[in-house]
């Protein structure tokens, strides 16, 4: 058993060589039990090695992985109490969908109607009872997927390693089974480690996401800490759309931080962030969902005079393409809340408008 | 489907016919029709003319003489015997040889595998009778081979035991040998095309179930390898069955071979019509079982 406060699975300083390339640099992570832990990643930044790695598939060159208070090292795959959710599923082609998920079980000390009773209970779990006796090239790719999720679950597992689990899922079918995923989850009560690229997928799933750039963790926080907070430029980019702009900081006031933005035209008030001093060289980045468009000048800090350049109508909300007179072109977006269609739209095309923003809303970055 | 796109294209300009009916062509010229000309022989009559067979006339239109004597003389008995266990002994050797051969080579990279692969196929560059030639002498009581294998039976059995010269050859043990060395590619070949093609991911994923590597390889590897193991013994026990020239070589001549006892009949016993029941025998024996396996997996097949 863990000590008390010791966390549920604990990555230390992990790295990994593959002759002299680097896959995983020194990578450190706590996740605790019951939690849906999302890596997410470009292609290529080492999410699979580190999966692999946690499912006893490769040595870790550096570092210790410790689950529930045991250090793994050495200890081989059969011998985890990890299961893992393939990307490809691999699903053994000559059995059975029930002996497929009763695959893992021979293992286990239990009378055959005991193993029996729990194929079952993963066959209602996943809703593949009248699948049963098929094959696996006899049922559809979404069933696939959650033969290979009951087999991964079946025994039980401390921790259960998902590898893109709803990448070869068609866009509806992916969203649903986001959710039909959380809900065995928390019926389960199995911590997941689910690796993925797709960034509203981690949004959705995670109780938090751990997010990677070439072997190397950047940031890890809850879905709403990464996309609010990102702590890097390539977090902030890689999280949902955002616009940045060079700025030098003028001053720290108390709370707040003055920042010169030759993009923007003008002086911008944001939110203090620990670390940076006066003079320094940053980064000021915004989502276009926080920036504000209007006819006239509102209220407070932060508002530059533009042209409207581009517009394009959603239906439920329109995106402008404003450019400012430094050239610099940013995108805002406006919710469309009065009926009317295009005549009810805040600016036409080659208005002249303002853009603000709350200073809460902008983020600096010290790159 | 793509074939059906090629196939339809093949209507279109009309000799689709003619490219499915070549190997049929073939088959019909080059096995049926001889095929049907032995079963014929092994209904005629021995006679002493030139060719010394006969039908009708003087006698029976359908001697069934040739099959009643190929089934109940206990010297062709022994024979079929003696011919489906040696068959039967070399086909499990080389399956035993071979498998872990063509899984090795599944293992290794890509440069090493086609390095591998050509010394497998490289025996064939060199006439298969000189190679049996060459066992006969390494077989042979005075070759530094039998003298290797007589020193490490003398130092391992009882001094009562011991022996000047391993007798080899003229023997069945000289016939499987030189039958596993012959047949052992056409074990490795198909073998190795069935191993090949699995996707190395199921055994990572039954390793990550609780699997030790040796219970991978009896519920993952082997039964997704059967359609190789029946097709490389079929290629080993088909031709080891009749073979001639092994057993003429280097078996012993007092339990001879199938192979050799038609092969007798038709030459200096000029007896056709029983050599070609014989023949009849041996083939109903041999590709009836091949002929239920391949019925079953064409069911199971189309049950996918
Ligand atoms: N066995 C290996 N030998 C050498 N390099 C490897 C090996 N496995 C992975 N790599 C390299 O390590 C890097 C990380 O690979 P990994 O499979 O972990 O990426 P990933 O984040 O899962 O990407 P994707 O989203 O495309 O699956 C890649 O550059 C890959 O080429
Ligand atoms: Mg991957």
């Amino acid at each position: 058993m863990a000590a008390a406060g010791e966390p549920f699975l604990r990555i230390e300083n992990i790295s990994k060589f593959f002759g002299p390339f680097q896959a995983v640099k020194d990578v450190s992570l706590n996740v605790a039990k019951g939690e849906i832990f999302s890596l997410l990643g470009g292609s290529g930044c080492g999410k699979t090695t580190l999966l692999r790695m946690l499912a006893g598939f490769e040595e870790p060159t550096s570092g210790k992985i410790f689950l529930d208070g045991r250090d793994m090292t050495g200890v081989a795959p059969w011998d985890r109490p990890v299961h893992m959710m393939f990307q490809s599923y691999a699903l053994f082609p000559h059995m059975s969908v029930e002996k497929n998920i009763g695959y893992g079980l021979k293992h286990e000390k239990m009378s055959a109607q005991k193993k029996a009773s729990r194929v079952r209970e993963m066959l209602e779990l996943v809703q593949l009872v009248p699948y049963a006796t098929r094959k696996p090239h006899q049922i559809s790719g979404g069933q696939r997927q959650r033969v290979a999720l009951a087999r991964a679950l079946a025994r039980q597992p401390k921790l259960l390693l998902l590898d893109e689990p709803l990448a070869a899922l068609d866009k509806k079918l992916r969203e649903r089974t986001q959710f039909e995923l959380m809900s065995i989850q928390q019926r389960t009560g199995v911590t997941f480690i689910v690796v993925t690229h797709d960034q509203e997928e981690a949004m959705t799933l995670s109780d938090r996401i751990a997010v990677m750039d070439k072997g190397e963790v950047k940031q890890i926080g809850s879905p709403g800490e990464v996309y609010e907070f990102p702590n890097s430029k390539f977090v902030a980019d890689f999280i949902g759309s955002i616009t940045s702009f060079p700025a030098t900081i003028l001053e720290r006031q108390t709370g707040q931080l003055r920042l010169s933005v030759p993009a923007l035209g003008g002086e911008v008030m944001a939110r203090d962030v620990p670390g940076l001093s006066e003079g320094q060289e940053a980064t000021l980045a915004i989502r276009p969902e926080k920036l504000l468009i209007s006819k006239d000048r509102p209220e407070g800090a932060n508002a530059f005079q533009g042209t409207v350049k581009d517009l394009a109508y959603f239906g439920k909300d329109s995106l402008y393409r404003v450019i400012l007179p430094s050239g610099v072109l940013v995108q805002a977006h406006a919710v469309n809340a009065t009926r009317g269609g295009e005549a009810a739209r805040v600016a036409d095309w080659d208005d002249r408008v303002w853009i603000s923003f709350a200073p809460s809303s902008a983020i600096v970055l010290a790159e | 489907m793509e074939g059906n796109r090629l196939s339809r294209w093949f209507d279109r300009k009309g000799w689709s016919d003619l490219l499915i009916g070549a190997p049929y062509v073939w088959l019909l010229l080059f096995f049926l029709l001889p095929f049907l000309i032995v079963v014929a022989m092994s209904l005629g009559t021995k006679t002493p003319t030139a060719p010394p067979i006969s039908f009708g006339g003087d006698y029976p239109l359908f001697n069934f003489q040739g099959y009643v004597r190929a089934v109940t003389d206990t010297l062709y008995f022994r024979a079929f015997i003696t011919s489906l266990v040696s068959a039967g002994i070399a086909t499990l050797l080389c399956l035993l040889i071979g498998y872990p051969m063509a899984l090795g080579l599944t293992r290794v990279s890509k440069s090493w595998r086609n390095i591998l692969l050509m010394l497998v196929i490289l025996p064939f560059w060199t006439s298969f009778l000189l190679r049996v030639y060459a066992w006969m002498g390494l077989m042979g009581r005075s070759s530094w081979f039998n003298a290797g294998i007589t020193k490490i039976w003398n130092a391992i059995v009882p001094a009562g035991w011991a022996v000047d010269f391993m007798p080899m050859m003229h023997s069945n043990f000289a016939v499987v040998l030189v039958m596993v060395y012959t047949y052992l590619p056409f074990m490795i070949l198909p073998l190795y095309a069935s191993l090949e093609r699995l996707d190395p991911t199921l055994d990572e994923a039954a390793l990550d179930l609780g699997s030790r590597p040796w219970q991978v390889f009896l519920d993952v590897t082997l039964p997704q390898s059967i359609p190789g193991i029946v097709a490389g013994g079929m290629l080993v026990f088909i031709p080891a069955a009749g073979e001639l020239v092994i057993p003429t070589l280097v078996g012993d001549a007092s339990s001879p071979m199938i192979g050799r006892v038609i092969s007798d009949q038709f030459s200096s016993a000029r007896d056709w019509p029983m050599a070609s029941a014989i023949a009849v025998v041996l083939l109903v024996l041999m590709v009836g079982p091949a002929m239920i396996y391949s019925h079953f997996q064409a069911k199971a097949e189309g049950s996918k």
